[in-house]
């Protein structure tokens, strides 16, 4: 296991909370009528991407689902302009065209924020493919829903990362549902880790809400697929307080299991392990909470006095 | 007796070949099997074998010889004794002839007349047994695969969230409890799967209702509507029909951008062997959707997620249904012609109202319904009669479905035409999320209203 240094226990907590802040914030402007569409958050997911964030390398790059608003702000892009995407805003990551699902910043290695359940899964693995090609010692971490483990083109693309050897983290970010399908109504034989087994890839499971047993298991599969050995699957088992996305009631569960979730919330057992290591004190993690709560405010100032795209915007882009 | 021997053709689009070696020669006897010469194709070099018998009796052609045309006899094979004469020209070269006959022909594209119901679409305002109670077109698709299930269990719903959720848009709300599970069905995100599963069904004689969550996820299960479900009643010589509908909402909804907000109608019109529905009332949407399930070919039923709270009277009646192929008059006028689908209709009546108010304009509205097969005679009536005609939709300009009405209405009533044809369609670019953007994409009723002044010379 790699040595945490007692920065990065901070960096993992700020990074968490940062997520949290935004997508609550994300949900109140939404129910302001200044997000449209929809608008997927990823309350309780904070640990995965975060532990997945604390093991990689700044050229690594990486791809998800439409549930990329905390993706991106792990990868340390801009919450000012991730919220004036979501608001359609000339400053967004997109130029206010693509809003929530579709985010992208190549700058950063960041290929999206994918609508089309399933697409991102072969994309990943062709950005792999081409790490491989250049000669590069990168990887390309790609995300994959519950759900998306039932879409015919995974196992097409596990294939082709198994034969060819590319080098591909797939992350099964195991949420317990694809929208309101439980996983058990959805997949036939619920490990979904071992998907790849057929193909020779090593899978594992990890608990999810616990960030350190997420930076551990991204630790070994990282080194595993960055030595060249092909692919690796990592299934995280993970929760989303919220509905699938904010018009989704999310009925289909019950009070208790959500509450039971919250028992174990992901930023919560950072911070115990924070405060019991004395890494910093309570004020010293107040002051994070307080600086966090502005910044998240400020972000969502700006997205909301950001302009919106210029008319003659419609007609570019569509070509290069 | 004796057989030439001929330039076969070794690949699907080789029409010459060299001839790069012989491995016989003249006197040897061949038996069937044996290897006779190399050609080269336009893609490798191949051996070829003889299929007949004898003694070789002349080589046509030498080696290295170049551009033989495929079916020209290249050797003669037979009895020694018999006397041989050589034709001086090989026989046809018919594969590449046929092509080019083909290629000079205008393709008209016309639904043969029994193809249609001899009916016309019954209208609104002359229905005797129209409900006093508005309903949804949400609940009118409801309720109409709720009767059809009723009455024939063959038929069952499949798709993404269709039971326990009750629809995505609940439109398939209380399937479940009235049928069970065994005929309505949840599936994975699985739609390649599912498509050609509920294909399999269909040929095996079930008659599947598949709803898309959306119609941009249809595009998973593309090949199965293409290449399974509309061909295989012809490529069978008919043995084998696909009684299927597939349905869920196709179009923009509202800010959902670029991948969820896409209009594919002109896509599945493109296709013999599907047949395309985009129904615009509660009312359509109910006689429609009956006919799509009763028909025993593959259904295209594009609803609109903006239009699943549009209300309106139906008829109740569990045997009304509208024919597919007709086209309704929603509105007549003598001015122009408006020919129009699914959400556009909503617009083209605002329009058609200000048109009257403001430039006195009296627009004749089409509301096609169906859109394979294409109800052509309506609309060349109405513009016979207009003598102008702009068409209105939400999909992309390029190959429309109003493309295709313009170059119809141009061959066939090119003169009654007093203007040029002006299509009314989104920009030509992919959906932006930004709500200004949104709006500047699609048709607007300002849109309708300047083509209308366009085609009558209205500055
Ligand atoms: C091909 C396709 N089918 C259906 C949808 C609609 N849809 C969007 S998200 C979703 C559920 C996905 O669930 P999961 O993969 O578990 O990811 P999660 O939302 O839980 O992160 C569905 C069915 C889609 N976007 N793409
Ligand atoms: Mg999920």
């Amino acid at each position: 296991m790699m040595k945490l240094q007692k920065a990065d226990y901070i960096k993992m907590y700020s990074f968490m909370l940062k997520i949290r802040r935004f997508e609550e914030r994300a949900a109140q402007l939404y129910g302001m009528g200044k997000i449209g569409g929809f608008c997927h958050l990823y309350i309780g997911q904070e640990a995965v991407v975060v532990g997945i964030l604390m093991t990689i390398d700044k050229n690594d790059s990486v791809v998800t689902t439409y549930r990329d608003h905390g993706h991106m702000i792990a990868r340390g892009l801009d919450p000012k302009r991730i919220m004036a995407e979501l608001t359609g805003r000339e400053d967004g990551y997109s130029a206010g065209k693509g809003g929530s699902m579709h985010m992208f910043s190549k700058e950063n290695n960041f290929y999206g924020g994918h609508g089309i359940v399933g697409a991102q899964v072969p994309i990943g693995t062709g950005i792999a493919f081409t790490h491989k090609y250049n000669g590069e010692k990168n990887i390309c971490r790609t995300y994959i829903g519950d759900g998306a483990m039932n879409n015919g083109q995974v196992f097409e693309a596990f294939n082709l990362a198994a034969l060819w050897k590319l080098p591909v983290l797939y992350i099964i970010e195991n949420n317990k549902y694809g929208m309101g399908t439980s996983v058990d109504r959805a997949a036939a034989g619920l490990d979904l880790y071992k998907r790849g087994e057929a193909f020779g890839i090593p899978g594992e499971k990890v608990d999810g809400m616990n960030v350190f047993s997420v930076i551990e298991a991204a630790d070994k599969a990282g080194k595993y697929v960055r030595e060249g050995n092909g692919p690796y699957i990592i299934e995280v088992q993970t929760y989303r307080y919220r509905g699938h996305s904010m018009s989704d009631p999310a009925k289909y569960r019950t009070k208790e299991e959500l509450d039971n979730y919250k028992q174990t919330d992901p930023i919560e057992i950072v911070k115990a392990e924070i405060l019991k290591k004395k890494i910093a004190t309570n004020d010293e993690i107040e002051k994070i909470n307080k600086d966090t709560l502005e910044e998240i405010k400020n972000a969502a100032e700006f997205a909301i006095n950001s302009p919106f795209p210029k008319d003659s915007e419609l007609y570019t882009d569509v070509y290069l | 007796m004796s057989t030439e021997i001929l330039m076969p053709a070794l690949s699907p689009t080789m029409t010459e070949g060299n001839l790069s070696k012989w491995l016989i020669k003249k006197g040897d006897t061949v038996k069937a099997g044996d290897l006779i010469a190399e050609i080269e194709t336009d893609k490798a070099t191949m051996e070829v074998e003889a299929v007949d018998e004898g003694v070789v009796l002349d080589l046509l052609f030498k080696e290295g010889e170049a551009n033989i045309p495929v079916n020209k006899a290249i050797a003669i094979i037979g009895d020694p004794n018999e006397k041989v004469e050589v034709k001086k020209e090989a026989p046809v070269e018919k594969v590449i002839e046929e092509k080019k006959i083909e290629k000079n022909i205008e393709t008209k594209i016309e639904t043969k007349q029994d193809d249609i119901i001899d009916t016309t679409s019954p209208k609104i305002e002359e229905d005797t047994n129209l409900s006093s109670e508005e309903i949804t077109m949400r609940q009118a698709l409801r309720d109409t695969m709720a009767e059809e299930m009723r009455k024939d269990n063959k038929v069952f719903v499949l798709g993404e969230e269709v039971a326990e959720y009750q629809g995505a848009y609940k439109v398939t709300q209380g399937l479940l409890q009235e049928f069970g599970k065994e005929r309505v069905l949840d599936t994975p995100i699985s739609e390649h799967g599912f498509t050609g599963l509920a294909v399999g069904a269909a040929f095996k004689g079930l008659r599947p209702i598949l709803e898309f969550m959306t119609f941009n996820f249809s595009m998973q299960a593309i090949d199965h509507i293409i290449n399974s479900a509309a061909k295989t009643l012809y490529m069978s010589g008919g043995q084998i029909n696909c009684p299927i509908v597939f349905r869920g909402p196709n179009g923009a909804a509202a800010q959902v951008a670029a991948q969820h907000s896409q209009d594919f109608s002109s896509w599945y019109s493109q296709v013999p062997g599907l047949k395309v529905i985009a129904p615009s009332t509660p009312y359509n949407a109910k006689g429609l959707l009956r006919s799509a399930i009763s028909d025993p070919n593959p259904v295209i039923f594009l609803e609109n997620e903006i239009l699943y709270g549009l209300k309106g009277p139906v008829n109740n009646d569990v045997n009304f249904s509208i024919p597919i192929g007709k086209a309704n008059i929603e509105k007549e006028g003598k001015d122009l012609t408006i020919v129009t689908y699914s959400i556009m209709l909503q617009k083209s009546k605002e329009a058609a109202l200000k048109l009257k108010e403001e430039y006195n304009l009296d627009a004749e509205i089409i509301d096609l319904q169906t859109l394979r097969p294409l109800d052509i005679e309506k609309i060349l009536d109405s513009v016979k009669k207009t003598n102008r005609l702009i068409t209105v939709e939400e999909s992309w300009p390029f190959g429309s479905v109003g493309s295709e009405i313009a170059n119809i209405v141009q061959r066939d009533a090119f003169d009654y035409l007093d203007s040029p044809v002006i299509k009314v369609n989104s920009a030509d670019v992919p959906m932006p999320y930004s709500l200004s953007l949104e709006k500047l994409y699609l048709p607007q009723v300002d849109d309708i209203i300047n083509a209308a002044k366009k085609v009558s010379y209205i500055k």
